[in-house]
């Protein structure tokens, strides 16, 4: 309906090539922009935004995730500590140094990349189910380090005070103005994973991803590669656990357990393996799922269950919607919410007449 | 970048591009190639046929790297490679095909082409990450190589189709775009016609051919067809269980009585495959 392909003739490989070939994407992106630069922070509340900040630190780390995952076809179930290793990084910059954000979010995010890729070295040797154990090994191995050496945990809660970033000179207090800042990195890790895996090195992920054998009889190099995406992908987890540590104010590894890497998983899985608007959408619905559905219980609970019965079951029952939910979605579309999307957009590219 | 011009035949006559110096593999007790040399002049097409389990592709693999032999030699223009890593050898300028297509399904004809492109591109992590400036050049200057390559092989339709969806012949039309892609030197090409009728076997080899002809390209046939063998090869080995039996131009091996024995047994008569 929207969405036209007649009469858009390119005459450049350059414009074949563009980031959005069709008119109508640059449309779309600009209302997107001004829907979330100009629309939402100026009529939704702090606590809102506070939710949506949530939303825009989880799609930084899903893209990492998902260059890993979806299109390199290799997997980390120790996602969660590399985002931890961002974190005590740019803590301890700060605390030590008083480092500002554009330091420790590089460095965060450097010192990540460099873990995440002695952690994929195994995978030149093994792949599937036996990577997501050598991941998971790094996982518990980081997370216990951390945990046990108190120059970098800071102490015996292994937590550090990170104060709010400060941007020209002005200290970032409120959620709308973190909002701003967090936007900032998000359209950097979109527009950046975009240009990644439409050129040399993202085509050369995806062959390693398909055909492992005839990415190297082409001349690519793939333990190379596999590290190159295990440190992007590991990057991305910095980050994001530096402005996740940004956002809370602290740094503590217990926002960085195996869990975390799980959920992140869960992200890239449900929003569609190797698509950038899946992991969007995927890093959006897993943040919004569990707040969704505390606010449905809180407000439809006493329909099921009496007042007291409902305080102990909150808990419970987000788990068990959660889990039944993305059994749901899953069921509906394997291959994600990014197809559930292109299917919904095919059905409108052609109709009313869809024959 | 405009297609790359390499020497055509007629300079460098009888120059050696490839030789194997009796190369022997053995997987557990099998003895898949034993001691057979080759040597593959520049600017040729030679063809390896035998029959099934004669080790040609046991060849091939240790020409491209992936085996490497337990004993012999291989150089590839004086260079020895006998140890090298496939993507070495990619580097080097030698592509191939594969006897069961190995394409990237999850990916269009362009980005597979492209990627046959990878070791003549030189855009790193960072480059790729802005993109705008020195990769998209780099992209837009390959992509109009890639586009003579689909114009050649007559796949202009199908550029932004994902390779899953082809059917059989197209796809190995593809998978030899991808080899080209690299601007190679040598290609190998692992039975390029099995599974094909016999109008696309006419175009595969019409193919081969042009390849060899525009370019000058060196190659190194395995194939089963044996008249598509005779009429284009300029030179035939043959194996047999692992060895070599007999090595000459198609009429050559034609008339050798080992060659006959080993394709129709012992007393048979020069008729029917290899007419």
């Amino acid at each position: 309906m929207f969405h036209r392909e007649s009469g858009v003739f390119k005459t450049s490989y350059a414009a074949d090539m563009a980031l959005y070939p069709l008119p109508i994407a640059k449309w779309a992106v600009a209302a997107f922009a001004v829907l979330f630069i100009v629309v939402a922070p100026l009529t939704l509340g702090e606590y809102y935004i506070s939710i949506l900040n949530l939303c825009l630190i989880a799609v930084v780390g899903a893209l990492g995730l998902n260059i890993l995952v979806g299109y390199t076809g290799q997997i980390s179930i120790g996602h969660g500590a590399f985002m931890s290793v961002g974190a005590y990084t740019a803590a301890n910059l700060v605390t030590h140094l008083g480092a500002p954000f554009w330091i420790t979010i590089p460095a965060g995010g450097l010192m990540a990349a460099l873990i995440g890729a002695l952690v994929g070295i195994p995978s030149l040797r093994i792949k599937g189910i036996y990577l997501a154990i050598a991941t998971l090994a790094a996982q518990l191995i980081i997370e216990w380090t951390i945990n046990h050496v108190p120059a970098i945990s800071g102490g015996a809660q292994a937590s550090i005070q990170v104060p709010r970033p400060t941007l020209f000179g002005v200290q970032l207090k409120s959620q709308v103005q973190l909002y701003f800042f967090l936007m900032g990195f998000v359209v950097l890790a979109i527009v950046g994973t975009a240009n990644l895996v439409r050129s040399r090195i993202g085509r050369a992920f995806v062959a390693i991803r398909d055909q492992d054998i005839a990415a190297e009889i082409i001349g690519i190099n793939i333990f190379r590669y596999k590290l190159w995406a295990f440190a992007i992908s590991s990057f991305y987890a910095g980050v994001t656990g530096v402005l996740y540590t940004y956002y809370l104010g602290i740094a503590n590894y217990e926002q960085f357990q195996l869990n975390v890497s799980i959920d992140y998983l869960a992200m890239v899985i449900i929003g569609g393996l190797g698509s950038i608007l899946g992991s969007i959408f995927g890093a959006v619905f897993v943040t919004l799922l569990p707040i969704l559905t505390r606010w449905f219980l809180e407000d439809y609970g006493w329909l099921f269950f009496s007042q007291s019965d409902l305080l102990n079951a909150i808990p419970n029952l987000r788990l068990i919607m959660f889990g039944g939910l993305i059994i749901f979605f899953l069921v509906v579309e394997p291959e994600g919410l990014n197809r559930l999307w292109r299917n919904i957009r095919n059905y409108f590219r052609v109709w009313p007449f869809s024959y | 970048m405009a297609p790359q011009p390499i020497t055509p035949a007629a300079d460098a006559s009888n120059e050696i591009l490839l030789a194997a110096t009796g190369v022997s593999k053995r997987f557990g007790g099998v003895r898949a190639v034993e001691d057979v040399s080759i040597a593959v002049r520049r600017g040729e097409i030679a063809s390896i046929i035998g029959p099934n389990g004669a080790g040609k592709t046991s060849l091939l693999n240790m020409i491209s790297g992936f085996y490497r032999p337990d004993s012999g030699s291989i150089t590839i223009e004086g260079v020895d490679t006998t140890r090298f890593r496939p993507a070495q050898i990619a580097a080097l300028g030698i592509a191939r095909t594969f006897q069961n297509i190995a394409l990237f399904g999850g990916m269009t004809v362009l980005d597979n082409i492209m990627l046959g492109r990878h070791v003549r591109m030189k855009s790193g992590v960072l480059s790729s990450f802005i993109y705008w400036g020195l990769a998209q050049k780099e992209e837009v200057a390959h992509r109009e190589r890639v586009e003579e390559l689909i114009d050649f092989l007559e796949l202009q339709d199908l550029r932004k189709q994902p390779t899953s969806a082809l059917a059989y012949g197209l796809r190995k039309r593809v998978e030899l775009a991808r080899a080209l892609a690299l601007d190679p030197k040598l290609l190998l090409l692992d039975e390029p016609m099995g599974g094909m009728n016999q109008e696309e076997k006419e175009d595969m080899a019409r193919y081969v051919i042009d390849v060899n002809e525009q370019w000058g390209t060196t190659i190194i046939l395995i194939e089963h067809d044996m008249a598509v063998v005779m009429d284009i090869s300029d030179r035939v080995a043959v194996l047999d269980r692992g060895r070599k039996i007999a090595e000459g131009t198609p009429a050559e091996v034609q008339r050798n009585p080992a060659v006959i024995r080993a394709y129709l047994g012992a007393g048979g008569e020069g008729r029917g495959q290899a007419a």
